[in-house]
């Protein structure tokens, strides 16, 4: 990013600095990278008790049907976007991507259905990029960026109890639910998910009353903030993609093993099959495989291998098979953990294969994904 | 004697050895250290080269070499536990010793006054 850009902040951008943040430019944002506890402890804190992360450079996005019908919105995006969104039920939020005509994936994203309209969270760099593309195909339907609000995400065992104290309604909610709630009287719109592995939540709160929610969720005493250090060892233990890293427009949903997000009313012989752009490709590799797949690697030694790390069959650099897409040490495996691509027959789990670090060739073993077991109330 | 580099490096100078390791202010603005990796011992370093990569969960960070000279010992127990290095960065967190090629050359570098200056 270029020093000059000014960068913008988020409505709990004054409660960072007050908790001694180290702040960093994100997705052209400033954003907290960790508090004063650091990443490690950060990371440990949020599967043992609970993390409050501040995710409102995200973008959230409301899209209405002009006719006010549901149906007429979510077969709009349908067009977009290879999820069954039609059959999603009021009040339900599922994962789905935008993909684009070479079948590549242009920005991933949650979807709720809102009874008489869609809701949708994006990521915070492709934000402005996915709004004009849904405003210049969604054509029957009005697609808003709600620049108004923040958004909290609290992840963790304690997550629940820590909201329970502002709304004890929470307690009913199951995971992928999401629902209106008035925390403290204030209107917020509450999920049950996150991108951490845990159990948790993400609440949507008017921008001008977000610093008290937060600051009423923090007191409790098992609440604690989470920097985007820790936001990434997160996801990347709980084996969940970051765009941009993971997956992009060279990447198609089924070499990302993303297949699960593709409902079967979208696929051959499904009520609704294609109609989303890539569809020939994309549903193509359901029925026939892909080449190369995205698969999880556990490093054999103590040392991190990072994104960008080039991967080998063998010991001595001479059959190069892809790269590292995202790795880091994970706090809760307590040693490294990576994802990466490799070609198909390579992705089995136990497969070793090698990455160049620092000049060495390093033993990995290609590992199931997720790496720690998710604690998601079904 | 201690001397110290802009590259957040200490040197405890005693009989044309120094003992290197990174300040108390590099270790807090690295985090947490999980992966320490260290020189052999006997390799050659010259002034600026790498000595030595250490990790934090967000991030690896290079080492270098303070000043020309010869690894004649590391210390293993921070590649078994790399936490000490943040729990005592300036004492049992040392990373290396080296015996100087010139004695003389750790003169030029900074006393503590004059780091402590630079990272104020």
């Amino acid at each position: 990013m270029d020093d000059q850009t000014v960068l913008k902040t988020t409505p709990l951008h004054a409660l960072h600095l007050s908790l001694g943040a180290r702040m960093v430019p994100f997705a052209g944002y400033d954003m907290p990278v960790q508090y004063p506890a650091g990443v490690l402890k950060e990371h440990l804190h949020t599967r043992s008790a609970a993390g409050l992360f501040d995710v409102s450079h995200m973008g959230q996005v409301v899209i209405r049907a002009k006719s006010g019908a549901y149906e007429d919105a979510a077969l709009a995006l349908e067009t977009l976007v290879p999820v069954d969104i039609l059959g999603l039920k009021p009040g339900r939020q599922r994962y789905g991507f935008f993909t684009d005509d070479n079948g590549g994936i242009l920005d991933d994203l949650m979807i709720t259905n809102r009874g008489d309209h869609l809701f949708v969270v994006v990521n915070a760099s492709c934000k402005e990029a996915d709004l004009a593309h849904m405003q210049a195909h969604l054509t029957g339907c009005d697609v808003e960026l709600l620049d108004d609000r923040a958004l909290i995400a609290l992840q963790g065992p304690r997550a629940e109890g820590a909201l329970a104290a502002l709304w004890p309604d929470v307690t009913s909610m199951k995971f992928m639910d999401v629902r209106d709630a008035s925390l403290h009287d204030v209107d917020c719109i509450v999920s049950r998910s996150g991108y951490s592995g845990e159990d948790g939540f993400e609440i949507s709160v008017p921008a001008d009353q977000a610093e008290q929610i937060a600051k009423a969720l923090l007191e409790d005493l098992h609440c604690q903030p989470i920097g985007l250090g820790a936001r990434d060892s997160l996801r990347l233990e709980a084996g969940l993609c970051l765009y941009g890293n993971d997956i992009d427009t060279t990447i198609s949903p089924i070499e990302a093993a993303l297949e699960w997000a593709i409902q079967k009313p979208r696929r051959l012989g499904g009520a609704r099959a294609g109609g989303f752009p890539g569809a020939d490709r994309i549903l193509g590799e359901l029925a026939n495989g892909t080449s190369r797949r995205r698969i999880g690697l556990k490093p054999e030694g103590k040392a991190p291998v990072r994104a960008h790390a080039k991967l080998y069959a063998d010991a001595e650099g001479r059959t190069e098979l892809g790269e590292v897409t995202s790795g880091t040490f994970g706090p809760s495996v307590e040693g490294p953990v990576a994802m990466g691509y490799v070609p198909t027959r390579f992705a089995e789990p136990g497969c070793q294969i090698f990455a160049e670090v620092r000049g060495k060739y390093l033993p990995l073993t290609v590992a199931a994904l997720p790496f720690i077991t998710p604690t998601y109330k079904r | 004697m201690l001397k110290f580099t802009a590259e957040h490096e200490w040197l405890k100078l005693e009989d044309g050895v120094a003992t290197v390791g990174i300040t108390s202010h590099a270790a807090e603005q690295l985090g947490d250290l999980v992966f320490v990796e260290l020189p052999e011992v006997g390799a050659e370093l010259t002034k600026d080269g790498n000595a030595a990569t250490v990790e934090s969960v967000k991030a690896a960070s290079d080492v270098y070499c303070p000043l020309d000279g010869e690894v004649t010992e590391v210390n293993q127990a921070i590649v078994d536990d790399p936490s000490i290095v943040n729990s005592d960065p300036q004492g049992k967190g040392w990373f290396f010793k080296l015996k100087l090629k010139n004695a003389t050359d750790a003169d030029a570098l900074m006393d503590e006054a004059a780091y402590q200056d630079l990272i104020a």
